[in-house]
């Protein structure tokens, strides 16, 4: 119960958080270079079709008259027609929401399995060669950026060796593990080695705590130290780093969707700015930001559920 | 009340940590035994080593240090023990209780839970009786309603009741031993008596041998038989309390008895004797008391004292030991 008190207190704290975000966005889109009726129309239309459209699409309203419009809809959850795609923002974005999701939760499946096992074996060897090898090999994969390591995965893996396929989506989950291989791998070299740089120091210092030092002199079995001891403290920074990063990961998703020709939201969002599309884009920046919240507000339930200190008020 | 044959024998211990390139030695050529049902008690200041004397004898400083030297346990040398195998010995016959209550339990599990993992991984109870032996041992250190707070967090409980699930962990599964360091320093002082009855006499019931490291000669004097004086990782004077506390030869052990206060009840925490120890980084080569020694002579710089035997079961490290009549008299 307390619980959910908490979250429903959590949702209306996030009202004004919104309203906020969407004078942002408004602001911001009307002041993205170019001009959507020459963008929908075509540089050769003539003033009296650029003027038809302007006035079709609602935009040569007052500013003020505009945003009341785009509020009192947005509440309404009409986030409007998409010029691009000739259809409502709403159903657009839901169509491809969930290959994004899939693509996230996919890179962030996989940093968890590279970087898991690897932050151990770097914190139990401190200072031995394979923490530095370790260290070495990610520090590498950080500095590199996504889109980089994007292209050089394609080049080889799929164009060449046609090991994997150079874009799309599968149908079955199966096919979708399959394509969506790469492009999660690209993403995940990233994540994975901030999770496995923060986990590794996490893990260095709970080795240490006096708990465990109490733990060993239980004489307990050293995988129950090391899993229910040591795992679980150390993971609690570490999800914490993982939540806040959502917002890195997802402009690493949109990147990778773009090279790998991902019909996500990711890529969405870059056709939505080169076609002008305002209502696409402010449907867009406001499914992020509530994603966003919506992250953070799970991983606070999650740090609750592991540490019995951090009490839900 | 102490058996003939010693259950815990330690001799030459010495554990050296490296840090930022240099040696720092802990603990230097320790030795001492424990009959079973003995008390002993290790006293000496802060950052004297009694802390690694204990987490050595378990084989804890291992992973942070060098450790060399015999630890025997019933005849068994311990200390090159591999950890799977000690993992048998710790917690079932040899168990430890920390100095820190307040941060030596894990956050983030019951403590109904970190008291019965100690019973799985030692005893073949089922977990109902498990439950019933956990719940049995928190009732035994003193803990109201003990079923009900199985399930409870360690914030949820005080410093001196952390404490006490600390000392029912460590003697949930009878060990034969109990390195008790400084189990009462970081409580109030009117829970500090408390809790040292408790493992006294807990210690007595079960015929448990204790080493029971303290600050406080007081409690010394009253409980132990026997007792090290340990100085810069080393002990300097050990012995049958009433001989060590009652005639010390030792001018440290001279100055920590003077720091006690006449006439005041037992259980005073000891003054600090003037001066400071050498850090560990830079000992001197001769005694390491000589900069704090007023017996000091020209050979004290020079060359280190060992420890030897003055009588049979009596040792002092020192050049110039503090004559028997005058030490009685001070
Ligand atoms: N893991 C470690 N790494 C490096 N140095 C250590 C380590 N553990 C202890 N030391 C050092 O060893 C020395 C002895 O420490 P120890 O904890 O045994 O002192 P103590 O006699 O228990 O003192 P106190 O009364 O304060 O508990 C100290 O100088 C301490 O800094
Ligand atoms: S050896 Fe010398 S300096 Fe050391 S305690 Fe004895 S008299 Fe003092
Ligand atoms: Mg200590």
């Amino acid at each position: 119960m307390a619980t959910l008190q908490y979250i429903l207190k959590r949702l209306f704290l996030m009202i004004p958080t919104f309203f906020l975000v969407m004078i942002i966005i408004f602001v911001l889109v009307r002041f993205l270079p170019g001009d959507p009726a020459i963008a929908i129309a075509g540089d050769r239309a003539s003033d009296a079709d650029l003027e038809a459209i302007r006035e079709r699409l609602g935009l040569n309203e007052p500013m003020l008259v505009q945003f009341w419009l785009f509020v009192t809809n947005t509440i309404q959850g009409d986030l409007g027609s998409s010029i691009l795609m000739r259809a409502p923002v709403t159903e657009v974005i839901f169509n491809r929401l969930p290959t994004t999701a899939f693509l996230t939760l996919y890179a962030v499946g996989l940093s968890l399995l590279i970087a898991g096992p690897l932050a151990f074996v770097a914190a139990l060897n401190r200072g031995r060669w394979p923490d530095v090898l370790i260290r070495t090999v990610f520090q590498v994969g950080l500095s590199m950026p996504v889109f980089y390591i994007g292209l050089i995965l394609l080049t080889f893996l799929a164009a060449q060796l046609r090991w994997f396929p150079v874009g799309g989506y599968g149908d079955t989950f199966g096919a979708r593990l399959y394509h969506l291989f790469l492009p999660s791998v690209a993403v995940a070299l990233y994540t994975s080695a901030i999770i496995m740089r923060n986990l590794r120091s996490a893990i260095i210092e709970v080795l240490d705590a006096e708990y465990v030092q109490f733990a060993r002199a239980k004489g307990l079995p050293n995988r129950l130290i090391l899993g229910r001891h040591v795992l679980r403290n150390a993971l609690i920074s570490t999800v914490t780093l993982l939540g806040l990063s959502i917002g890195n990961l997802m402009s690493g998703t949109l990147v990778t969707e773009t090279v790998f020709a991902v019909p996500g939201v990711g890529r969405l969002m870059l056709e939505a700015i080169f076609a002008r599309d305002y209502p696409l884009i402010q449907g867009l920046t406001l499914t992020f930001a509530v994603l966003v919240s919506v992250v953070f507000l799970l991983t606070d339930l999650f740090q609750s559920t592991l540490d019995p200190r951090m009490r839900l008020t | 009340m102490i058996d003939q044959k010693p259950i815990l024998e330690v001799s030459n211990l010495c554990t050296t940590f490296r840090r930022g390139g240099v040696d720092l030695p802990a603990v230097r050529d320790v030795s001492f035994s424990v009959g079973q049902g003995e008390v002993l008690g290790l006293v000496g200041e802060s950052g004297s080593g009694k802390s690694v004397t204990l987490r050595s004898i378990l084989g804890l400083s291992r992973r942070y240090g060098d450790v060399t030297g015999e630890v025997r346990w019933l005849g068994q040398d311990i200390a090159s023990m591999p950890e799977r195998k000690l993992r048998h010995i710790r917690g079932r016959e040899i168990a430890m209780i920390f100095q820190e209550p307040m941060t030596s339990l894990n956050p983030l599990l019951t403590v109904g839970m970190q008291l019965t993992e100690t019973l799985k991984a030692h005893t073949d109870l089922n977990r109902a009786a498990r439950r019933d032996r956990a719940i049995e041992m928190l009732d035994h250190v003193g803990i109201p309603s003990a079923a009900s707070r199985l399930g409870e967090f360690p914030h949820q409980f005080s410093g001196g009741m952390r404490q006490r699930v600390m000392i029912a962990i460590a003697l949930a599964a009878s060990p034969k031993l109990l390195l008790a360091d400084e189990p009462t320093t970081a409580l109030d002082v009117t829970i500090q008596a408390q809790i040292l009855d408790l493992i006294l006499s807990l210690a007595d019931e079960m015929q448990m041998g204790v080493i029971l490291v303290t600050h406080d000669l007081g409690v010394v004097a009253q409980t132990c038989e026997n007792v090290a004086v340990m100085y810069a990782g080393r002990v300097v004077e050990q012995g049958a309390v009433r001989q060590v506390l009652g005639a010390p030869r030792h001018p440290y052990t001279v100055g920590l008895m003077r720091s006690v206060p006449q006439n005041v009840p037992p259980r005073t925490q000891l003054y600090s004797v003037p001066g400071t120890p050498p850090s560990l980084e830079a000992l001197p080569v001769g005694c390491a008391f000589a900069s704090r020694c007023q017996n000091r002579t020209e050979r004290c710089l020079t060359a280190r004292p060992t420890l030897d035997a003055i009588t049979d079961d009596r040792r002092v490290a020192c050049f110039n030991p503090v004559a028997a009549e005058k030490a009685g008299a001070a």
